[in-house]
C-alpha cells in the first residue's frame, strides 16, 4: 500500500454547505478511520473557492486535485483510490482549464493565474477562516505590527495614497484622502466603518470575502484605526449572512484573545476593538448617511452631504466608511508597499478587482482580475462564455445603480473611469451576464422596481420619479406603450439623476438610461411593433398548439383558464381570448408540439 | 430626539422568551449609546418569536424607554422584520438579478398556482408563507428559494413542486408523531 499523508479540504461557503458539503465531511472520517489513515491525513474547512455552481468541492493535497459535485457515496471511491492506491479520481476531477483550477497550482505567494489575480481573496479558499493560526501562518496580523512598530499614522495614510487605493463600495473615492481628512478633524472619538452591507441583489463579493478571510478585514480595520485615531470600529453586516456575520464575530474574538484587537495591541498604546451591528434589509442602508443611521439604531435615511462621514459621522464624529473590500486590500498595502500594488492596475485605478459573476455564464462565482481586464476576458476567458452556445446580449455591472453594456462595448477594461465613459459604472462588484432570452425592457423594469422599492421616501424627485417610471416602463411591457414614451422616460430620468438627495436615486435611471442608449430598438418594437423579440414580457406573445401534438391532453389539463380545447388523439387549440399566457401548457408539452410567438 | 418618559408597567406574562428579550435589553442598557442597540433588539426578538408582536413591541418601549412610535417606524422601514407571524416552513424567493434572469418569475408563478398565496401570505394550514428576497447571496445556484434555512437552488417548474411536495410530506409525519 502507497500510503502518503494527505490534506484534505472541504469548501464551507455558503453554496457548498447548502449543496451538502457538511455532510461529508462525516462520511470523510468515517471512511478515513476505516482505512486506517485517521492520522496520516488532516481534514480541513476553508471559504468560499468561487466554484459555486460545482459544489460541495473537496480537494485533495498535495497535488491540489479539485473534486466537484461530490455525494456522500462517492467519499469511499475517493479515499479508497486516491488516498489509499494514490490515482485521482477522473469521474469526479474538475479539470477543464478555467477559472477555478488556475489558482490552486500557485497556492501561497501567487502572481498571475490566467487573467485572473487574487490580492483581496488571496486567502480565500487556502486557509481555515475559522482559525486565526491559519491566518498567522501566512503572514497575518504581520501589517497591523508592522504599522504599530514601524510606522507613523501620517505615514500609513501616506502609503495608502500613494498605493492609489480607490474605494471598491462604488463610488470608487481616494481612500488615502479620505483617510487624511478624517485625520485632520479635531473632533473626538473617531470611528471606523465596514460596510458589509451589500445590497446589489445579484452580487455576493463582501459575503464570500468575510466567510472566506474574515480576519483580514479585522486586520485592515485596525490598521485604519490606528491611522486616524479611533478606537472604536463597527462592522455593519446584513442579517442574510449568518454565516458571515458567525466568521467575523469568531475572528474579533479570537483577534482580541490573541491581543490583537482591545487594549494596548501589541504592547503599544493603540487600543481598538470592533463590534458588529446588523442590517435588515433595507438597500438604501449601503449608502453612507443611511448606513450611519441604522448603525445609531434609526431608520435608515440618508442626509444631504456635505458635511461628509469624515466630518460629521457615527454619533455626529468623524467617521471612515470603507467597504469589506477596500479594507481587505490595506495589509497588502502595507506588507507588500505601494510601490507594489501600484503595479497593478490602470492610470487611475490600481490593484484589483472581484466581481461576482452571475447570471447567463458558464462559471458563475467568485473572481479577482486585475484592473483594465476587459470586460470580453472575464466572460469568455474567466468564465467560460454563454451556456448553450446563445449570445451575449449585455453585460450589467453596478447592479440597480448600474447599466447594461451591449456586445460592442465587451472590450472595454475594467476601470472606474472606462466604465463610466461607457455609460455604466464599476459599482460594488455585481456582473450579470444578459444573453438573448432576456428582454431588456423588462430588465430595465426590473431594476427600477427594485430601486422604486427600495426608495426611503425622504426627497421626492427618487420617490415620484421612480414610481412614474416605473409606471411607463410597465405600461410598455404590457403592450400598452404610447408613443412619446420612451423620451418621457429619458427627461423624467435626467431630472432624477440632477434633483435626488442621495445616491439611490441619483443612479436609479441607469439602467433605464442606459438601456435606451443601447437598446433603444426594443423599447420602440414593444411601443410600435407590440412585439418583444426575446419573448418575455407576456402580454406581446401567445402560444400556439402545432402540428406535432398528439392530442394527449396534458395541456388541457393544466391550463388554468380552460382556454385549450380538443378531442382526444386530435390536435388541440388554443383560444387566444381566454389564454393569460402562463406558460403552463409550453412547460407541460412532452412534445414540443406548442410554440411561442 | 425629545424623549417622553414611559411609565413602567409590570409585565403581564412571565415566560421564557419575555425573561431572555429583557436580559438582553437590559445588557445594551448598559452600553454606551443604549439607544443604537433598538435594531439589535428587534432582531433578538424576531428570532424568539419568529416576528415582532405587538405588545412585545410595547414592552420593549417600556424597556429602553424610547417611543413606540419611534420602534414602529424602525420596525416598518426595514424589510427584513415581519409584523405578522410566519407560516411553519417560510418560502423566500429570491427576486434578485441572477435569479431574475434565470427565471426566478417562473417559479414564483409555480409556488403561487401550487399553493394560491402571494407574498406576505400564508397558507390556509399554516403551513407555507411566501416572502420576497433581494439576492441570498447563492447566485452561483440561481433560481434560488430558501425555506428555513435551507438554500434549494437551480429550480425548475418541476423541482419546485417537488421540493414543495417533500416538506408537505416531512410536515405530515412531523404531525403523524
Ligand atoms: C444606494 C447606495 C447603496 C450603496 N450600497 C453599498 C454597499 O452595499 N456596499 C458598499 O460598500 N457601499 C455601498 N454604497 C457606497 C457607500 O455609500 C460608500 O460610498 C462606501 O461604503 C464607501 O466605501 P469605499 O470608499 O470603500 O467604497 C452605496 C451607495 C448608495 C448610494
Ligand atoms: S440573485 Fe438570487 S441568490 Fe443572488
Amino acid at each position: 500500500m502507497n500510503v502518503t499523508p494527505y490534506r484534505i479540504i472541504l469548501c464551507d461557503g455558503t453554496a457548498c454547505i447548502n449543496s451538502g458539503s457538511r455532510k461529508l465531511a462525516a462520511a470523510l472520517q468515517e471512511q478515513l478511520a476505516q482505512h486506517g489513515l485517521t492520522d496520516k491525513t488532516t481534514v480541513g474547512l476553508s471559504g468560499c473557492l468561487g466554484m459555486c455552481d460545482k459544489g460541495p468541492i473537496l480537494v485533495v493535497n498535495p497535488g491540489y486535485t479539485i473534486y466537484g459535485r461530490v455525494t456522500q457515496d462517492d467519499i469511499p471511491e475517493i479515499v479508497e483510490e486516491h488516498l489509499v492506491h494514490g490515482r485521482p479520481l477522473a469521474r469526479l476531477a474538475i479539470q477543464e482549464d478555467h477559472l477555478y483550477n488556475r489558482f490552486f497550482r500557485v497556492f501561497g505567494d501567487a502572481k498571475f493565474f490566467g487573467k485572473q489575480m487574487r490580492i483581496t481573496l488571496r486567502n480565500c479558499g487556502i486557509i481555515d477562516p475559522e482559525n486565526i493560526d491559519d491566518y498567522l501562518s501566512l503572514r497575518g496580523y504581520e501589517a497591523l505590527a508592522k504599522a504599530l512598530t514601524d510606522m507613523t499614522p501620517e505615514q500609513v495614510i501616506a502609503e495608502v495614497e500613494k498605493a492609489g487605493l480607490r474605494g471598491r463600495g462604488g463610488a470608487g473615492f481616494p481612500t488615502g484622502r479620505k483617510w487624511k481628512l478624517t485625520a485632520a478633524e479635531k473632533a473626538a472619538p473617531k470611528y471606523i466603518i465596514c460596510n458589509a452591507d451589500e445590497g446589489d441583489p445579484g452580487a455576493f463579493m463582501d459575503r464570500s470575502a468575510i466567510e472566506g478571510d474574515p480576519h483580514t478585514v479585522v486586520e485592515g480595520m485596525a490598521i485604519g484605526g490606528y491611522a486616524i485615531g479611533a478606537q472604536q470600529g463597527f462592522v455593519y453586516i446584513r442579517a442574510e449572512y449568518p454565516l458571515a456575520i458567525r466568521r467575523i464575530k469568531r475572528a474579533i474574538e479570537d483577534a482580541r484573545s490573541a491581543g490583537l484587537l482591545g487594549k494596548n495591541i501589541l504592547g503599544s498604546n493603540f487600543s481598538f476593538d470592533i463590534e458588529i451591528r446588523l442590517g435588515a434589509g433595507a438597500f438604501v442602508c449601503g449608502e453612507e448617511t443611511a448606513l450611519i443611521h441604522s448603525v445609531e439604531g434609526m431608520r435608515g435615511m440618508p442626509r444631504p452631504r456635505p458635511p461628509y462621514p469624515a466630518a460629521v459621522g457615527l454619533y455626529g464624529r468623524p467617521t471612515v466608511i470603507n467597504n469589506v473590500e477596500t479594507w481587505a486590500n490595506i495589509p497588502v498595502i502595507i506588507l507588500d508597499g505601494a510601490n507594489w500594488f501600484r503595479t497593478v492596475g490602470t492610470e487611475t485605478s490600481k490593484g484589483t478587482k472581484v466581481f461576482a459573476l452571475a447570471g447567463k455564464v458558464v462559471n458563475t462565482g467568485l473572481i479577482e482580475v486585475p484592473m483594465g481586464t476587459t470586460l470580453r476576458e472575464i466572460i469568455y476567458d474567466v468564465g467560460g462564455g454563454i451556456p448553450f452556445g446563445k449570445k451575449i446580449k449585455a453585460a450589467q455591472t453596478g447592479g440597480p445603480s448600474g447599466g447594461c453594456l451591449p456586445e460592442q462595448y465587451l472590450d472595454t477594461p475594467i476601470d472606474y473611469e472606462s466604465l463610466a465613459r461607457a455609460g455604466s459604472i464599476m459599482g460594488s462588484g455585481g456582473m450579470i451576464v444578459i444573453d438573448e432570452d432576456s428582454c431588456m425592457v423588462d430588465v430595465a423594469r426590473f431594476f427600477l422596481e427594485f430601486t422604486q422599492d427600495e426608495s426611503c421616501g425622504k426627497c421626492t424627485p427618487c420617490r415620484e420619479g421612480t414610481k412614474r417610471m416605473l409606471e411607463i416602463l410597465t405600461r410598455i411591457t404590457a403592450g400598452k406603450g404610447l408613443p412619446g414614451d420612451i423620451e418621457k422616460l429619458e427627461r423624467l430620468g435626467t431630472m432624477i439623476r440632477k434633483a435626488s438627495l442621495c445616491g439611490l436615486g441619483q443612479s436609479a435611471p441607469n439602467p433605464v438610461l442606459s438601456t435606451i442608449k443601447n437598446f433603444r430598438e426594443e423599447y420602440e418594437e414593444h411601443i410600435h411593433d407590440k412585439k418583444c423579440r426575446a419573448k418575455v414580457c407576456k402580454s406581446l406573445i401567445s402560444y400556439e398548439i402545432g402540428e406535432k401534438c398528439i392530442g394527449c391532453g396534458a395541456c388541457r389539463r393544466v391550463c388554468p383558464v380552460s382556454a385549450i380545447s380538443g378531442a382526444a388523439k386530435t390536435r388541440h387549440t388554443i383560444d387566444q381570448d381566454k389564454c393569460v399566457r402562463c406558460g403552463m401548457c409550453f412547460n407541460t408539452c412532452k412534445f414540443e408540439a406548442i410554440a411561442k410567438g | 430626539m425629545a424623549k417622553t418618559q414611559l411609565k413602567e408597567k409590570t409585565a403581564p406574562v412571565v415566560d421564557d422568551k419575555r425573561i431572555e428579550l429583557r436580559k438582553f435589553i437590559d445588557e445594551m442598557k448598559t452600553k454606551e449609546h443604549a439607544d443604537s442597540h433598538l435594531i439589535d433588539v428587534l432582531h433578538r426578538t424576531q428570532h424568539l418569536y419568529g416576528y415582532l408582536p405587538t405588545e412585545i413591541m410595547d414592552e420593549i418601549a417600556q424597556a429602553m424607554q424610547i417611543p413606540t412610535a419611534h420602534i414602529w417606524g424602525v420596525a416598518t422601514f426595514y424589510h427584513y422584520f415581519k409584523l405578522t407571524p410566519p407560516g411553519k416552513y417560510e418560502i423566500s424567493l429570491c427576486l434578485g438579478t441572477a435569479c431574475y434572469v434565470k427565471g426566478a418569475t417562473q417559479i414564483l408563478q409555480v409556488i403561487k398556482d401550487e399553493l394560491k398565496i402571494d407574498f406576505g401570505e400564508m397558507t390556509d394550514d399554516g403551513l407555507f408563507s411566501l416572502g420576497p428576497a433581494r439576492c441570498l447571496g447563492a447566485c452561483g445556484l440561481a433560481p434560488v428559494v430558501m425555506i428555513g434555512e435551507r438554500i434549494h437552488g437551480e429550480l425548475t417548474p418541476k423541482k419546485i413542486v417537488q421540493v414543495l411536495k417533500e416538506y408537505r410530506k416531512q410536515a405530515g409525519k412531523e404531525d403523524g408523531k
